[in-house]
């Protein structure tokens, strides 16, 4: 059957990619590598003894770590518990902040535009601020202390959570929200009764998932002066008392291990 | 009383969803709007409720002009037209119960309404309406637990919840089985019938159009091209509406099944 429907020969059979597609794609490709390459011969040089040397410091370091010491356990829990204190009000906080910032950041419920604009533009720019930074500030603002921690990873999570879950409000089903406006229901009832329901799962997995980046985060927070258990790790390490420290670091392994475990079947169980 | 007077309509990019349409639709009728896909029929009849603003002439309802209405009036003017939507419209993660309530947020305060402390008359209002409809067991279930005939059901029960004046239906049959849809229309005519609320249908399957209607529209590209009551209304009428001969997909068909 040689029909001309039927001539597609191989020549004729169009790439999936156009050619200039493929071009640029191999183009940036070979770029980013050269970058890699570059990047791995600088690093190099300016390591003393190279990754050779590295490894073998590496080893000396971490026997120094062995065997954790088990005997302050019971003196760190207490800071422990306050980093998961501090991850908890923080996640809290940002939470409740989060639902008015994030229907202002949403296009389809904010439809006067300069008012959603302003609210997008001042999330970027939350986001943009890295926790750590945010950290230094407050600690240098308030002190050492839970409270700047606090504030820092409230900052810090009010940026990633009003951007996701304004991104969730703008992907649901607006129909409902028509009806309820039809029906005579206010802004308030329509964005009650037909939008709440609609973005409650993603929004409490979503705040789970941030939970989840704060326990980590308080730690970190915590080596800078934020209080809690990065603040006594940070301490025993500049006392070069490397065993407490090692038990430190295994603590949090465990409870960052646990906590990631209950959050993430929980949030199997709402999707 | 509903009256259109040289209404108009331009969309924000230009089209014209209306053109000088002079229309008066009386307490109790049962109108069935008709016409192609793009006529206008839905720029027609959200026009009644503000869903969209014409943006000339004047469009009484129960002698006052709702286009110079703003959000307060606008409220009290959605909670005595209900609307039923081709694709139910239900929030599909609540239950039944909760969504045909919806219906009375026009006439609940905004903090009685989000502590769900609905009044008692309210939830038995609910609970009649569902009756009505023969679909009170599913009053637990969640709405995408339901069929297409029955969210339409419960879309109907909650328009009845809102115990309005007028009941505007855009294509509310246009996703279901020709049996559903001859369910869902009957059940419309008889609400029409019982308590005497004017009802306003889009449709677009002639038989249907001539079955239940008292009175039909016929539109074609923004304008009113036909305007009077079943029994003046042949083939031809339609023929002139659409513009060309009728097909076989005008029609739903299987009006004796239900
Ligand atoms: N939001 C809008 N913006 C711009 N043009 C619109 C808008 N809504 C409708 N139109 C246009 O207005 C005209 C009438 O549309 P309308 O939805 O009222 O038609 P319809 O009769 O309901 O059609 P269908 O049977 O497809 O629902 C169409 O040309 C449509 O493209
Ligand atoms: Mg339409």
């Amino acid at each position: 059957m040689t029909t001309d429907n039927n001539s597609l020969t191989p020549e004729k059979v169009p790439p999936i990619y156009p050619v200039k597609t493929k071009m640029q794609v191999t183009i940036i490709f070979f770029v980013v590598l050269g970058i890699y390459l570059l990047s791995m011969f600088w690093t190099q040089r300016q390591m003393a003894g190279g990754f050779s040397g590295a490894i073998g410091n590496m080893f000396t370091v971490i026997e120094k770590f062995f065997p954790p010491n088990t005997a302050v356990i019971s003196a760190i829990w207490g800071p422990m518990v306050e980093t998961i204190q501090m991850a908890i009000i923080a996640t809290t906080i940002a939470a409740i902040l989060t639902v008015p910032l994030a229907i202002l950041a949403a296009e389809n419920i904010t439809t006067f535009r300069p008012l959603y604009i302003l609210t997008r533009t001042f999330l970027n720019i939350l986001r943009t601020i890295p926790d750590l930074v945010l950290a230094v500030i407050f600690v240098g603002l308030f002190g050492i202390g839970l409270f700047p921690g606090i504030l820092a990873l409230v900052i810090f999570s009010l940026g990633i959570l009003a951007k996701l879950i304004s991104e969730t409000i703008e992907s649901v089903d607006m129909n409902p929200l028509e009806a309820m406006r039809a029906s005579g229901g206010n802004v308030f009832q329509v964005i009650w009764y037909a939008l709440i329901p609609q973005v409650l799962p993603q929004f409490t997995s979503l705040v789970l998932y941030v939970f989840e980046i704060n326990i980590r985060a308080s730690v970190v927070l915590g080596l800078v002066g934020a209080g809690g258990i990065g603040l006594i790790l940070n301490q025993q390490l500049g006392f070069y008392n490397y065993p407490n420290a090692m038990m430190i670091i295994i603590l949090i392994f465990i409870v960052v291990i646990v906590i990631e475990y209950i959050s993430t079947k929980i949030r199997e169980a709402l999707l | 009383m509903i009256e259109f007077k040289n209404v108009g309509l331009v969309y924000p990019n230009g089209t014209e969803g209306l053109k000088n349409i002079n229309v008066t639709i009386n307490d109790g009728e049962f109108v069935v709007i008709v016409g192609l896909s793009g006529a206008g029929k839905s720029t027609f009849i959200r026009s009644i409720n503000r869903l969209v603003t014409p943006t000339s002439g004047s469009l009484l309802v129960d002698n006052q002009d709702i286009l110079k209405y703003r959000s307060s009036n606008l409220r009290k003017l959605r909670t005595k037209t209900g609307m039923v939507f081709q694709s139910y419209n239900l929030v599909k993660r609540s239950n039944v119960l909760k969504n045909v309530l919806a219906g009375r947020l026009g006439h609940t305060g905004t903090l009685r309404s989000i502590f769900n402390a609905y009044k008692k008359e309210d939830i038995g209002l609910a609970y009649e309406s569902l009756k009505r409809v023969n679909i009170e067991e599913k009053i637990y279930n969640r709405a995408d637990e339901l069929s297409g005939g029955q969210q339409q059901r419960v879309s109907i029960a909650r328009v009845l919840t809102q115990q309005p004046k007028y009941i505007l239906a855009d294509e509310p049959v246009a996703s279901l089985d020709p049996p559903t849809s001859h369910q869902v229309m009957t059940y419309l005519k008889k609400i029409n019938k019982e308590d005497n609320i004017t009802t306003i249908v889009n449709l677009h399957f002639i038989d249907m159009a001539m079955e239940y209607a008292d009175r039909i529209i016929g539109m074609r590209a923004g304008e009113v091209v036909f305007d009077g009551p079943v029994s003046e209304v042949t083939e031809s009428t339609f023929e002139e509406i659409y513009g060309r001969s009728i097909r076989e997909d005008d029609l739903r068909g299987g009006a004796d099944e239900s």
